[in-house]
């Protein structure tokens, strides 16, 4: 069956996974909200920045965070600053990392519901005395609500299936590092196919599932959130 | 969105516009898609009954209705309704600050929200406690008690349209503002709703404002009209008024015609017919199943109205009155004239052909009989 450090591998990838799609849906929503409302010259110049890593190697992903994380990068200065330490090669370097590294996954499902809702509903509730923040519990969250579901089953996934940014920033270090990813790396490595294969196969049941189960529920929607 | 800059204590002090609803906007449109448009309004309106606000598309009379919600922020604006200052060159009060209810062009329901889960939308923000039978009034009122635990999105196009309006009744608002609450439904529904409007013009004590580009529209539930034309106010007045004028652009080719009121004052039962009196004017219509003391709207177009030097008894015409002309003017088809005429509290307009004109030497003071072909109800 499977061994202690792949169980471990297992438990971190989940933790890092769930930890990265809170921060993401709590970080990401404003972005959307703001890139599907705004009619700023800089909608351009951010969805791009934000849509980078879609097509960026994440070795270079990493490697910029790595500099930018380290001790002399401006991450790694206010972290020490604060007395934090530098964050590469940590559980939270890890999680910052991934929060750049599947941004796109969260921002752009969100931005295509709240773009789908479109300026009416807003408007009628605000004749309907509703504030903004009324505005955004009470019509945005429901109406946008399949793209916040496909957005967090993105973001989730997608964090779970990384590996060039994890071993720039992370490194392999047991229970902080190495996620699953790694793990089948060391395996392969170390010629344990038969340990490889296990994991392997879990990761492609798991994100078979997982998308199935998307795609299901979202029957009218396309992946992307909007109609 | 309108941005917050609230300031809620009226320091200003609006001489004349304790009552009333006075509007003055300047928004000048900077973006290509309407290039060019401004919209550029000084009215002072009055503060009951319904105000259409009537204009060709383009005119700026959405604008208008907008800018008033404070949905679109004109760059110059002052509003005051009532006394309540709504926008000022120092106060804009956000949308949702404003005591007003609005009903959109097209279906505006929550769609994830069942019929009566929109109403209690309305009714949880309104802040003012819902007073016993209201809601069972706006139901009765707008005829949506079957509807209301369907979702919204399987109700008739009618059935929205009722609903919404219902729901910016439930807000309990201080001023009504209705964008072309029918043009997006085809004519049979458009038929089923105007009964839910007229009903609601005679309950309302709440000021109406109503955007519309159909002429039945305006002459069916306005007391007052508003006539935009280019982002101005070409004219305003009274309905019968606004009607009764020669040149108003209201009025285009074969629709001109004026607005009478009156009242259903006899009804001979042997020949269906209801004696309507217009100040002074006593008409005969066909029966519509009308009741006895019923005030009626009718509307007399002037290709209806003929005119006769004497007073013609072998005629099939029923209606006959006498008339004194008060002016003659060019039509746009070169043959013909539109003739205004007065009679005994009324105005009248007649379209007959130059020909005729001087035939019967027409000329403003003459006094003989108009005779008109048919009187239409309008409500």
């Amino acid at each position: 069956m499977l061994s202690a450090s792949d169980l471990e591998a297992i438990w971190l990838t989940f933790k890092v996974a769930t930890t990265v799609t809170v921060i993401l849906l709590l970080i990401g929503t404003p972005i959307a909200w703001w890139l599907a409302r705004t009619r700023s010259r800089l909608k351009g110049p951010v969805g791009a920045i934000v849509a980078l890593p879609l097509v960026l190697p994440p070795t270079v992903l990493g490697f910029y965070l790595l500099i930018a994380m380290g001790p002399n990068g401006f991450i790694g200065q206010l972290t020490q600053e604060l007395g934090i330490g530098t964050l590469p090669f940590t559980f939270w370097g890890l999680i910052v990392a991934s929060v750049f590294y599947s941004l796109p996954f969260v921002v752009q499902p969100i931005q295509n519901a709240i773009e789908a809702i479109g300026e009416r509903p807003l408007e009628v509730a605000a004749t309907l005395r509703a504030g903004s923040w009324d505005r955004f519990f009470t019509i945005v969250l429901p109406l946008a609500k399949p793209g916040f579901i496909t957005a967090a089953i993105l973001g989730f996934t997608h964090t779970v299936g990384e590996f060039g940014v994890v071993l720039m920033i992370g490194g392999n270090i047991p229970g902080q590092t190495r996620v699953v990813s790694v793990q089948i790396y060391d395996h392969v490595e170390a010629l344990e196919y038969d340990q490889a294969h296990k994991l392997a196969a879990i990761m492609v049941i798991f994100s078979f599932l997982v998308l199935l189960g998307l795609y299901s529920f979202q029957r009218k929607n396309t992946l992307w959130g909007a109609k | 969105m309108p941005t917050n800059n609230t300031t809620t204590e009226n320091t200003e002090s609006i001489e004349n516009t304790e009552k009333g609803l006075y509007a003055r906007f300047h928004l000048q449109h900077s973006n290509t898609k309407s290039s060019g448009f401004a919209l550029n309004v000084d009215l002072t309106l009055p503060e009951s009954g319904l105000t259409a606000i009537f204009g060709q598309s383009g005119s700026g009379k959405t604008t208008l209705l907008r800018c008033i919600a404070g949905l679109e922020r004109a760059q110059q604006g002052h509003f005051v309704m009532k006394g309540e200052i709504w926008q000022s060159d120092t106060i804009f009060l956000p949308t949702h600050k404003r005591p007003l209810g609005y009903v959109f062009q097209e279906s505006s329901l929550f769609t994830h929200l069942t019929a009566k889960g929109n109403l209690d939308y309305a009714i949880k923000r309104s802040g003012i406690p819902l007073p016993a039978n209201l809601y069972e009034q706006v139901i009765d009122l707008m005829g949506i008690e079957s509807v209301l635990t369907n979702n919204s999105q399987q109700l008739s196009g009618g059935e929205k349209q009722r609903v919404a309006i219902a729901r910016a009744l439930l807000i309990q608002p201080k001023l009504l503002l209705m964008d072309e609450p029918l043009a997006s439904l085809d004519n049979a529904r458009k038929q089923e709703i105007l009964p839910y409007l007229e009903k609601l013009r005679s309950t309302l004590k709440t000021p109406i404002l109503y955007v519309s580009h159909s002429v039945e529209e305006v002459m069916r539930l306005a007391d007052h009209v508003v006539l935009m034309q280019d982002g101005k106010v070409a004219t305003q007045g009274h309905v019968e008024e606004v009607f009764s004028q020669l040149k108003s652009p209201l009025l285009v080719n074969n629709d001109t015609g004026v607005i009478w009121q009156g009242k259903i004052i006899e009804q001979d039962n042997k020949w269906h017919l209801s004696k309507v009196s217009c100040a002074g004017s006593d008409l005969w219509i066909r029966n519509n199943g009308d009741t006895l003391g019923q005030n009626v709207r009718v509307r007399i177009l002037a290709t209806d109205v003929s005119l006769t030097l004497t007073y013609h008894e072998d005629s099939s015409i029923l209606n006959r009155l006498p008339v004194k002309v008060l002016e003659i003017v060019a039509d746009k088809d070169p043959a013909m004239a539109l003739v205004r005429l007065q009679t005994e509290q009324n105005t009248l307009i007649a379209r007959l052909t130059y020909r005729s004109v001087e035939h019967l030497a027409l000329a403003e003071g003459k006094a003989l009989w108009a005779q008109i072909k048919s009187v239409a109800l309008v409500r």
